[in-house]
Parts: structure tokens; C-alpha cells; sequence
């Protein structure tokens, strides 16, 4: 992985022997795999949308297939992004249009009834994994994690803002305010 | 070596890697004891700035002792010096250096092409940061390798602590430049954007600098606690309205100086429209940065006044108000911190006992939990406002 990116360092410069415990949890790797899930699955619905609409009985609805593809990609990259949990959140509510649209056809003369009964249980699925990931980004990110402090005793003055304040007056500008020709390296 | 090594988004490691060598005369070895994460960290955390590497190690502030120096380092170093080591890698001989500005240095980015397709001309080489400015490993790590040694450093004195010392490589001359970019006056008000560590520098400085009133904007309580302590007024963003707060607080004039201490990565709300619309638009590469916050500095400061930028911005801004910024006259003076023309005088400051810039530190933790660490300053969990690490 590290031979390209070792290319443009110099002989002296550190590499990598052995990688070892990082900032990436569980979650975030389960947030990736539906990240990219997602953009498969949508790619696949835009480029070959009869490909789903024949085994599911739903010729004729190529259009709309390509629609959910395009929504499909955009939450994947969403998932994929800083901004996970509006990627997952995002993935849930189509989940749900999914599951309404797959649902309206067990009700129509749709031969596939059994391939769209097994799509079903299959979003069923992949909706529950796409909660529990949203969950637990939420406690992963959850901002009142551990203890909440305030501090009103750090005023950075060791003798005290007051004295900090007289300090600036009496000696008003420092010389390196004006001064920046003045400098020199130490 | 242990070092804290950048794989991708959001992705630190704490890894096994090689040591470094001294490959230039001028090099030298440092074991670092004290570094700490930068609020910038988490632009690269986040992937936001271009031209990172997997296998860059972290890390721009830091400290530690000398342990090995280059034939051409000529006795401005030796073996058991402590020194912090400046963000910024200076020769201290080109044109720019000798002007004092050390963060334009001509001689030592290693990328310069690279530097000046992106930014018009090149800038100095820093420690953990892209590889735009030169790539050079970081000090999140056991030992660090510093090129231009005998230039780039600050020898710390006996009787100042790791503690007191370290920010002197990167926050503190930031938050002081920040200021001193103010031409602040005796009269005047200054509003500081973000509480954050360069933030609550900011307010020290402009508060040692003479500034008559301090305002301190922000939305989390212990980081305005914390700058209310400094001696600022605070004002949650997310309880009132800033522009009608300052107004108020300055008789419907605004503030004299303004500091943008928040930079590319303005905090999105749906309370604040256009910091949706910039994540949306810098989700699909229309836009580099977030610059909710230089909109409100330009539409809160008053006519004829400055405004200095701190915080980091990487690329293309959108919507920025040039109208009412032209209009009104303002200045604006910015740019990556000068550090070594600051810190003869702030270290001087510290050992007077003017400031102590440790305040800040909320969280001291072993190198192997900066992963971990890294995620709960991104997240501001258990009121963390600075963490430092110690390998």
C-alpha cells in the first residue's frame, strides 16, 4: 500500500514497518461497506436497470429503477463522506421508498411475487444494518460524551487578568507589534 | 518508532515506524517529549486539504531534546538542548527570512514546483502537513528528523516546563500574530471567531496588546468559559444573534479588529443557511472551504477596520461579500505564522509570568491514544479544547 506513497519520501524519512491500532471503529467500517454497497447497487440500477425490473416482474419501470440508482449513489457518497450520518439517514429513507414500491407490487398480478418477497426481506435486512450503524454513530459522535467542564479559573494570566490588563497599559504597543522588519532568526 | 501515521480519512494509526537519519548537514534528531494535535490536524484528519500521503506521519507542534545534530549545524545546537521546534522549516538566509517572514521561506519547501502551481509561488516547508509544503514527516512521533536545525528552532530555558514551552511552535505566535496583524489600539473592540486553541490565544494577545474590550464567539460553554477567564465577553452563536450582539456591545459601530480564528471548517447549522449549502457544495468539489465565518467578519467589522485570518483555508471560498469588504474599506491581513519573529518576546512573556499558555491543555495522554484522541477533539467530547500527547 505504502510503495507509491514511499516514492516521494527521502531516505531519511520514516516508513512504515507495522500498522497498529487506529482512529476507524467497528461503525465506521460498517458505514464504508454500506458506502460502497450503495454505489455498487446504484451503479447497477442506472447503467442496467432491466437487469432488476425483469427478475422482479417490473418491466416498464426502467426509469424509475435508474431514478432510485442516482438517489443510491448520492447516498453512497454521502456515506462515504465526514458527513456519514446524513449519508445513512439518507440510505434509511430509501430503504423505505424502496420497501413501499417493492411492497405496492406483491399487490398487483406481478408473477415474481416470490423474487419480490425475497427483495423485501433482503431491504428488511440491509435497512436494520443501516440503523444500527446510524446508531452507533450517533453515541460515536455523540458530543456530551464524558464529563462536561467549565473553566472559568483558566485565565492563562498567572497574576491575573487585572494585572494582565494594567500590564498592556502601562507599557502600551510591545516592539514586535510595529516592527516585523526587526526580526531575527534565534 | 511509534508515530501517529495518516492512511486516509479519518484514519490514524498509531504505527511501528522506521527511525529517522540525518540526511543534510544541517539536519539534526530530536526526542520528542511533548506534541500535541492542532485544531489544522483535523483539516487533514478530514482529507480537506489536497496532496496528503498514506504513511505521512502527524503532527506540527512539538518539543523535545536533541539528540544527534549534522556536521553544518556549527555549535547553534548540541546533543541535550531542548528545544520546540516552529511549524515552519526556516534556512534564515533567503530573502524572505531576512524580512522576517519565515512562512514564505524561499529555500525549504522539497515540493516548491508543486507549491507554486497551487499557491503562485512556493512557501515554507512544514512539519505534518501536506505535501504541497514540502511533506515532511511530522512530530506526532518518538523522534523527528529537523531539517535546517541550526535555524529552525527555539532553545527553551531551565525553569520553563514542557508545558509552557511547547505552544510556542505553533498556537501561541499564531494567536499573537493574529493580534498583533490588528494594529490593535487602546480604544478598541476585538472580535474573535472561534474558541478554540488559536482563539484563546488570540484573546490573550489582544487583551496583552492593549485591546480595550474582547468579544469571544463561539457556541460550546467550556470553550467560551474559558475565554470569558481570558477576560472576553462571549457570545453563543447558537442563543443570539452575533451581529446584533456586537452592535450592541460596540453602540451599533461593530468591532474595530476582527480575528477569524475558525479558518475552512465553519460549524454547519441549519440556523445558518449557507454553511448547509457550502458542505453540499464542497461535497461535490464546487467549493474547497466552508467560509461562513470570513462572510460574518466582513458584515460585522467596522468601516475602516482589520480583519485577520488565522484559521486555515485550503482553496476556492464562494459568495465572500467583496461589496460591503470594498465598501467599508477594510483590510485584510492573514497567512501562516512568522513564528520565529515572535518568540524571543513571548518566551520572555512566559518567563515573566505575563502568560502561561498551559491553560489550555484539557487532556494529556500517552502518543499510542492519539487515535483515539483525535476523535474526541474532532468531536468535542468531555470538554476537550487541546490535547497534548507524550510519547
Amino acid at each position: 500500500m505504502f510503495y507509491l506513497s514511499n516514492l516521494v519520501r527521502s531516505k531519511g524519512d520514516p516508513k512504515v514497518v507495522r500498522s497498529g491500532p487506529g482512529s476507524l471503529t467497528s461503525v465506521d467500517y460498517l458505514v464504508r461497506a454500506l458506502g460502497w454497497f450503495s454505489i455498487g447497487l446504484g451503479a447497477i440500477e442506472l447503467l442496467a436497470p432491466a437487469r432488476l425490473t425483469r427478475p422482479l416482474g417490473m418491466r416498464g419501470k426502467e426509469d424509475l429503477v435508474r431514478a432510485y440508482g442516482a438517489r443510491e449513489i448520492a447516498s453512497g457518497v454521502v456515506s462515504l463522506s465526514v458527513e456519514k450520518q446524513a449519508g445513512l439517514y439518507s440510505r434509511i429513507a430509501g430503504d423505505g421508498l424502496d420497501f413501499a414500491t417493492l411492497l405496492a407490487e406483491t399487490r398487483t398480478n406481478n408473477r415474481r411475487k416470490g423474487n419480490v418477497t425475497l427483495a423485501l426481506l433482503m431491504i428488511g435486512g440491509i435497512a436494520c444494518l443501516d440503523y444500527f450503524a446510524a446508531r452507533g454513530l450517533r453515541q460515536q459522535h455523540d458530543p456530551s460524551r464524558g464529563s462536561r467542564r467549565i473553566y472559568s479559573e483558566r485565565s492563562g494570566f498567572p497574576k491575573g487578568l487585572e494585572a494582565a490588563k494594567q500590564f498592556a497599559l502601562r507599557i502600551g504597543k510591545p516592539a514586535t507589534a510595529n516592527k516585523p522588519a526587526t526580526a531575527r532568526v534565534s | 518508532m511509534k508515530a501517529l501515521v495518516w492512511h486516509g480519512r479519518e484514519d490514524i494509526r498509531c504505527d511501528t515506524v522506521t527511525d529517522p537519519q540525518i540526511e543534510d548537514d544541517r539536519d539534526a534528531i530530536v526526542k520528542v517529549t511533548s506534541c500535541a494535535i492542532c485544531g489544522s490536524d483535523l483539516h487533514l484528519f478530514h482529507n480537506y486539504i489536497p496532496a496528503m500521503m498514506p504513511g505521512d506521519i502527524m503532527g506540527h507542534e512539538m518539543m523535545g531534546e536533541v539528540v544527534e545534530v549534522g556536521a553544518g549545524v556549527n555549535g547553534r545546537l548540541k546533543k541535550g538542548d531542548r528545544i520546540v521546534v516552529p511549524f515552519t522549516i526556516i534556512c534564515g538566509e533567503c530573502d524572505q527570512c531576512r524580512r522576517g517572514n519565515f512562512s514564505c521561506c524561499e529555500t525549504t519547501n522539497r515540493n516548491k514546483q508543486l507549491a507554486s502551481k497551487v499557491f503562485g509561488h512556493t512557501t515554507a516547508g512544514l512539519f505534518g502537513y501536506t505535501h504541497i509544503t514540502g511533506g515532511y514527516p511530522g512530530g506526532q512521533a518518538e523522534y523527528l528528523r529537523v531539517p535546517y536545525a541550526d535555524t529552525t528552532h527555539i532553545k527553551v530555558p531551565d525553569g520553563v516546563s514542557d508545558e509552557q514551552a511547547l505552544f510556542l511552535g505553533d498556537i501561541f505566535p499564531t494567536g499573537w500574530q493574529a493580534a498583533v496583524q490588528c494594529d490593535i489600539e487602546p480604544t478598541d473592540t476585538v472580535a474573535v471567531w472561534g474558541c478554540g486553541p488559536v482563539g484563546q490565544m488570540s484573546i490573550r494577545s489582544a487583551l496583552l496588546l492593549g485591546a480595550r474590550q474582547v468579544i469571544a464567539i463561539d457556541r460550546l460553554p467550556e470553550r467560551l468559559s474559558m475565554a470569558e477567564a481570558g477576560g472576553a465577553i462571549g457570545v453563543n452563536f447558537q442563543r443570539e444573534s452575533v451581529l446584533e450582539r456586537l452592535n450592541e456591545l460596540t453602540d451599533d459601530k461593530g468591532p474595530d479588529k476582527c480575528i477569524d480564528a475558525t479558518g475552512m471548517e465553519a460549524h454547519i447549522t441549519l440556523g445558518q443557511p449557507d454553511t448547509v449549502l457550502d458542505r453540499a457544495k464542497q461535497m461535490m468539489m464546487l467549493e474547497s472551504d466552508r467560509p461562513h465565518v470570513l462572510r460574518e467578519v466582513i458584515y460585522a467589522c467596522r468601516p475602516g477596520g482589520v480583519i485577520s485570518i488565522p484559521g486555515v483555508y485550503s482553496g476556492f471560498a464562494d459568495k465572500i461579500p467583496m461589496g460591503a469588504l470594498m465598501n467599508k474599506g477594510l483590510t485584510v491581513r492573514t497567512g501562516q505564522t512568522h513564528v520565529n519573529r515572535w518568540t524571543d518576546d513571548l518566551l520572555r512573556r512566559i518567563q515573566e509570568g505575563e502568560i502561561d499558555p498551559s491553560f489550555v491543555i484539557t487532556h494529556t495522554m500517552p502518543l499510542e491514544q492519539g487515535p483515539e484522541m483525535y476523535r474526541v477533539f474532532r468531536d468535542k467530547q468531555d470538554s476537550c479544547v487541546k490535547v497534548v500527547l507524550k510519547p
